[in-house]
Parts: structure tokens; sequence; C-alpha cells
């Protein structure tokens, strides 16, 4: 299980949860089981997010590893100009 | 991103000043820039843009500029594909309106006739018949239950029940206790700001030539920040193929995010389609302001306490951005950057994206960032007055460093913002002593900066040069600073590299230049893609000396023997590998394809004297100093560059620039005589002091530097001018009238 941070107007849609626990190894899975196990998620997962793992920004990547003792924090998908 | 120790931190090109690539060109007028271009039997495309601020089209009859002489062809929303996904859907009913104007300048029609008087002569032959509507195109009207609907049914989820119809997205974020945390503070203050309307003021108008024949087959040739960005919109715009369109990038004339999206491309490629004719378009500067996209304008509150000796105890922002007729990502970002400088026990910040009859906004260098930062920096400031503190001390005293839980969410890693405010407030200028009307300012800023997708090609010519392929087009300097770092891989000089940008049909995929990401993500590449190539001319050498691979090393630009069971051989150097090439195995090249994370967070200090003339209003910057962590700077005249860019940028916003909207919603000074940039005469030199603190996630260290420079000048700017005219400013631009009135009422 992996704790997942949820930026502020998330908890509504996550049952009022701020960090919520994931079974995943992966990006991937995790964004899978965030959908899952709250679908009001979905509509923002679908749009885009990033995810920090230990401070460091992804803006994709489904496959790096995490575990449990990783920092993991969903964040909006980044862009710049 | 793990580097396996491939870290490199002693450099012989990198660092250096070497002449920049496209100098002769640009001096000469030989480069292509987006108008550039002509084709055989080309036609001249033309918009015809809405009067109104809102209206519905009720009908357009285009029978009298079809008939017309020279007319080839005119377009309608309806000539156009139906993309499935908003994000494209906004981007077609952005570039020929569906069903109505929501802005002043939207586009409703276009044409492509022989010449450009006939193109204008069809355009006033074209009857659109209207009805107007209410509008609205201030943030906080929007906002109001009773505003008029700029589209309906345009919010996500996250609105909260209850608000206005044009709130398309709603963002928290932040921890801690906020009430626990101002209960602690000795004192609070609770300021509310705007922020106009800005835009990019890139020097070159939008620009393209279509054609699309009937094989549907398609060349584009525009200036734009992405032209895989272009292929990908006008494909879903158009209904092409993606490889049916093979998209070129000129040379750019500056773009600061606002040449990352489509608005006359898809245009052009439909006129074309349907005349079967090359479509040129470039838009006027009038049509640049009014239907290109500016940043968007804002409206704050921001409540800070703070202890009597400067510590803050709790800090909130809400943050209320409209981007425009169409739903926009931007006050997020706003919100996630508002408080990342300062490390906060408690800390919440509120946003909303909101619609108005305004241009969709589109990205500027950090887009979102500086409005908040400025709202959070004055207010800091003025805490600072009021205690009594200095406010580089308490900015020290507050800094966000490794270990600190960002306002954002995650815990910030090697970060540089102590060491860029040390270097501060050891710098000159923060002591240099101020006169009469004279004010200093100070403000942190902070962008996220990211990687990407991103592919180079690398290529070994026989004659001992170097030719790197990448797709991203070069708006700060990124040919000249890829060049080094292939040299400085390969170990040869800067002038045997020559970098070129390709077209979308010759390179596998890449993002936008944008997000600060071209030096970190095509440098990252480009670092790997030689290593590849080191790696075969190792194994080249390895065959002529008859020894195994594994026993050759790459040192100062050749293949050396090395180990035990190496034998005795000379050096064989890129060139004399690349001169046999055709008999050791064929064309030699590196390449290499990344999504690239670990980009790194950057942050900034700037510095700023000011004087106000109390008789006029008007304010003449007496000194600026910028300074930024760049991780490494690859060129540092670039890097100076893009920290100077940014500052000047940010003193236009700050100063003067603003769009300004007449009472029927149509913008008043779509012009560079009534939106005023700044001139280098309203500037003195803008000093530069780079630190160079490694970013752990590139081989040699690179953050990305575009973006910061233009987060803290708003702030900078309203806090020296707040001091020098003894009057708190809270709101952009602080014009001539808008200052001089606040002095009268002190």
């Amino acid at each position: 299980m992996v704790k997942v941070k949820l930026w502020g107007s998330l908890r509504d849609l996550a049952e009022g949860q701020d960090v919520v626990d994931v079974d995943a190894r992966n990006f991937k899975q995790l964004l899978d089981q965030l959908e899952l196990q709250y679908p009001a998620l979905s509509p923002q997962i679908k749009r885009g997010v990033s995810l920090a793992l230990d401070g460091v920004i992804y803006r994709e990547a489904w496959f790096t590893p995490i575990s449990e003792d990783n920092e993991i924090v969903l964040m909006p998908y980044m862009v710049g100009g | 991103m793990a580097l396996d120790g491939n870290e490199k931190r002693e450099f012989k090109v990198i660092g250096q000043r070497v002449n920049r690539p496209d100098g002769i060109d640009k001096v000469t007028g030989k480069a292509l820039f987006g108008a550039d271009l002509t084709a055989p039997g080309m036609l001249t495309g033309r918009i015809l843009r809405s009067p109104h601020a809102h209206a519905r089209i009720v009908s357009i009859d285009t029978s009298a500029a079809l008939a017309m002489p020279g007319v080839k062809a005119v377009v309608t929303n309806a000539d156009l594909a139906e993309p499935q996904d908003d994000f494209f859907r906004d981007i077609k009913d952005n570039v020929l309106a569906r069903d109505k104007a929501l802005y002043d300048g939207h586009a409703v029609a276009a044409v492509a006739a022989t010449s450009r008087s006939a193109a204008r002569a069809a355009i006033r032959a074209i009857k659109v018949e209207y009805e107007q509507l209410p509008h609205v195109t201030d943030v906080d009207d929007a906002m109001k239950a009773d505003a008029p609907v700029v589209q309906a049914g345009r919010a996500d989820e996250s609105v909260p029940a209850g608000s206005s119809p044009n709130v398309t997205s709603h963002f928290e974020f932040g921890h801690g206790d906020l009430e626990a945390g101002f209960a602690k503070a000795d004192t609070i203050l609770e300021r509310s700001f705007k922020t106009a309307a800005t835009h990019q003021g890139y020097i070159e108008p939008h620009a393209c030539l279509a054609t699309l024949g009937h094989d549907g087959r398609g060349e584009l040739w525009c200036c734009t920040q992405g032209q895989y960005n272009v292929r990908t919109i006008c494909s879903q715009v158009c209904g092409i193929e993606a490889t049916q369109l093979r998209v070129t990038a000129s040379e750019i004339g500056g773009g600061f995010g606002g040449k990352t999206t489509c608005f006359i491309e898809p245009v052009a490629l439909a006129l074309a389609r349907k005349s079967g004719k090359p479509v040129k378009i470039v838009m006027s500067r009038e049509e640049v302001f009014r239907a290109s996209g500016p940043t968007v304008s804002s409206s704050s509150d921001v409540k800070i306490g703070m202890t009597k000796d400067g510590r803050i105890t709790a800090a909130q922002a809400k943050l209320r951005y409209q981007g425009g007729a169409f739903p926009c990502g931007t006050v997020e970002f706003g919100a996630q950057a508002a408080f990342a400088a300062y490390d906060l026990d408690a800390v919440q910040t509120l946003g909303w994206n909101v619609l108005t009859n305004r241009p969709k906004e589109v990205a500027y260098r950090a887009p979102g960032a500086p409005m908040a930062i400025y709202a959070v920096e004055s207010v800091v400031d003025e805490l600072c007055q009021e205690l009594g503190l200095d406010p580089l001390d308490v900015r020290l005293k507050n800094a966000a460093r490794k270990g600190t839980l960002a306002s954002y969410g995650p815990t910030f890693n090697d970060i540089g913002l102590v060491a860029t405010l040390e270097a501060a407030k050891a710098h000159p200028h923060y002591g240099a002593p101020l006169g009469e009307n004279q004010g200093r300012g100070l403000s942190c800023g902070f962008w996220f900066n990211f990687g990407g997708n991103t592919c180079v090609s690398l290529n070994i010519n026989h004659d001992g040069t170097v030719g790197v392929v990448e797709g991203n087009p070069d708006i700060g300097g990124s040919r000249a600073s890829i060049s080094m770092m292939a040299a400085e891989e390969l170990g040869i000089g800067y002038d045997k590299v020559r970098t070129v940008i390709t077209d979308t049909n010759s390179l596998g995929f890449n993002d936008v230049t944008d997000g600060s990401r071209v030096t970190f993500a095509v440098g990252l590449a480009t670092i790997e893609a030689a290593r590849a190539a080191i790696r075969e001319m190792c194994k080249r050498a390895a065959q002529i000396w008859g020894i195994d691979a594994e026993a050759v090393v790459w040192e100062d630009g050749a293949a050396k023997p090395s180990g035990p069971n190496a034998g005795d051989h000379p050096p064989m150097t890129l060139a004399e590998i690349a001169a046999v090439m055709d008999n050791t195995g064929g064309p030699i090249a590196g390449h290499h394809e990344v999504n690239a994370d670990g980009a790194g967070v950057s942050f900034g200090v700037h510095l700023v004297d000011t004087e106000v003339d109390t008789e006029t209003g008007a304010t003449k910057i007496l000194r600026y100093t910028v300074f930024q962590d760049a991780g490494k700077a690859i060129h540092p005249d670039y890097v100076e560059g893009q920290m100077q860019g940014g500052a000047v940028q940010g003193i236009g916003w700050a100063l003067n620039e603003e769009y300004i909207y007449g009472e029927d919603g149509r913008l008043q000074n779509a012009g560079f005589l009534d939106y005023r940039v700044p001139v280098a005469s309203d500037l003195p030199e803008i000093e530069t002091v780079i630190l160079e603190i490694p970013n752990p996630g590139h081989p040699y260290g690179v953050r990305g530097v575009g973006e910061t420079p233009i987060v803290p000048p708003l702030a900078a700017l309203s806090n020296a001018v707040s001091r020098a005219a003894n009057v708190r400013m809270h709101e952009l631009p602080m014009s001539p009238p808008r200052l001089l009135k606040a002095m009268s009422e002190r």
C-alpha cells in the first residue's frame, strides 16, 4: 500500500480524504486504482495529472516504480509557456 | 531520473560565450520567418472578425463574397472537422466561431483570394446577422450570480454548487491549521489585488503558408513554438491523418508561450483544401491583440499572519483568474506557486478559473504564477514595512529549503532559494543608498519546469563534423546550447557541430518548446545521443585495432586503447574514425528518445530601485538586478538574456501594459502605440547574477531558466513603487494616472 496525497479540492471527490491508501507498485497501477476506488476522481485523472515522487515531478511515466517508502503527491498536469 | 553516475561537472565548451549560430542570418535578413515563404499560385487568406463582445450568429451569407473576382474560397466553422475532445473543439470554435461570437475579434469566417485587396473586399462582402447579447469582461463581475453566461455547461466536477456558470474549475492546495496559525501572529494583513491581462508581445505576428491537395496531403509552414503540436491540433480540427500533414516551423520572432496553440493554421488549411491552392495568412498587429492569447487577468485576496520578529504563522490566498471565453487551466498553477518560496506550517490557496467575453487565454512564461506571487510578495513587503523588518531577512527566515513541505504538496529536494537570497543580500545593490522619491523592491519567484517528450538524432559526417537534428523551435538560444552539449560530450570544437530544427515527418514526436524544457530535455537527449555515437565509434576503433570494444575509451575527442591487453595504438580522432566509416560498417549516428522527468524547480530573486515623479505619476527604473539558479549555465549569454528579458517583460506588466475594454466590451488599445511595452530608453542595464546549484536530474546539472524571470518583477516593482511613493499599490499596471491618483489620495 502506498499513501497518495491529494490536493484539497479533490477531497470531496475522495470521500473527504486528503490522503488515500492505494495498492500499487507503479504510477499506472496507482492511477487505475484511484479511479477504481474513487470514481469521482476519474474526470480529473482523464484530463491529466502529474505525480510528485519524493519531490520530483513526473508528468507521465506509467511504469515509474513506487513503494510505501515514497512520498507520492497527485498534482495537476504540469504545463508551461 | 537516475543517471547511473553519468554526471559531468568539468567542462571545456559548456560555460563559454560562443557565437550564436543564428546571428548572421538574422542581422542580414536571411532568416525565414513565418511570413517570408511564398508558393506558386499562392492565395491570400483573410479573416472576418466579430465587432461584438458577445453575439449570437443568426446567419452568415457568403454568396456575394464568393461571386467576387479573384475569390477562390470562403470557409466557416462548418468547414472544419468535429473533434470529440473538448480541448480540440475549443480550439476549433476559437479559430472560427460556431454559433456565437464570444469576444470582440472572434473569427467568424475567412476568405482566400488572388490578392490582398480582393481578400479585403470579399471580407466586407460577407453578410453576418448578429443578435447582440449582454457581455462581461471583468472576472469579479463574471462570478456574480446574475452575470451574462459566456458558455453554459462548462463547469467541471470541482466547481462548488451555486457558483456562477462562468466558473469552470476550482482548486485548493495547502496544509496545516490556518486558524491556529493566524492565532499565533502578532500582525495579520489582508489585502485585495488586481492585475490586468497582458499580451506576450512577440514582435513577429502569427503567420503561416498552407497547402492541402486533393490527395489529402498537406504542407504547413508556420511560426510556432511546437510544430508537432500544430500538427496534432490541425489533424484534429481539419480531419487530417498526422502523417499526411508535414509541419515545418519557421524562424520565430518571439513566443513566450503565446505560440503554443493555433489561431490561423487550421483556417489556412481549410481554405487551401477548398481552393486547391496554397494559402498564406498573416495576422495584423491589431488581430494579434484582439484574437491571439493574452495572459489571464486576475483578482485576488491574500491574508498573511506574522510575528514581530518576522516569522510567518499562516497564509491564505484566494485567486480568481479570467481566461477569456473558453475554459483555461491557469489558476491551479498560480495557486500552487503562490507560497512556494515559503516554509509554512499553515497555508491554503484557493483558485477559480472563470469565463469572460475576452480572447482565449494562452500561456505566458510561467502561466499563472506572476499574478499570484505578486499578491503574496506585496503583502509580505507591507508586513515588513509595518513591523520595521528587513524584507530580505524575512524571506531568508521563512525560506523554503530542502525538507520543506511545499505549499503545493511535495517535500522539496535540493533547491536554490536560500543561496539565491543570500547572493542578493551580499550584492552591492542591496545596500546602495536611495534618494528622495526613490524606493527599493524585492520579490522571490518560483516556477516548476518540466522535461517532456524529446527526440534527438546526432549524425557523424565523413569530414569529422557533426549534425544534430532536433524538433523544438529555438526561442531562446537552444541551437547554440545543444551544439555546445554535443561538442562537450564528443570532445570536439563547437564550430564542428551544427544543430538544425526539423519538420514533423523527419523526427519522432517532440513536445512544444515551453515549460523551460528545451535546454534540459533536448540537452539530455543530445548528450545521450552523443554517448550512443561514441559507443559506436569506440567499437569501430576496436575493429581497426583488432581488440575488444571494452578495451577502448573515449577521451578528448578520440578513441584510445585502455587496459592491460589493449595494445599500443595511437588514438583515433572522431574525424579519423568518420573518414573510414564506410569501410568499418557504414554511417555512424546516435539517437535518443525520452519523456524526460526530473527537470527540477527553479527560484529567482529580483531587486529593483525606482524613482517616482510626484507630478506626473511616472516611474523610472533606476537599477535592476536578477538573481537566479540556473543549475548549470550552458551558454551564459543566453541565460542572462532570459533573466533580462523576463525582467523587462515584467516591468511592462507592472507599469504600463494592460488590455483596456470599453463599456461595449471592445478592446480599446489593440496596437503598440496604445499598449505600451518598455523600450530601451525606459530601462537601465539589467544586472544578472547566475547561481549554479546543479540539478541532479540532468547530466550537466541544467535547470530550465526561461520562465522563472517573469515571476518576481510584478511584486518587486510594486514594492519599490509603493515605498518610493509612500502609498501601497494594489493594482497593476501602476500606470502614471493610477499612481498619481493613489498619491493624491494618500
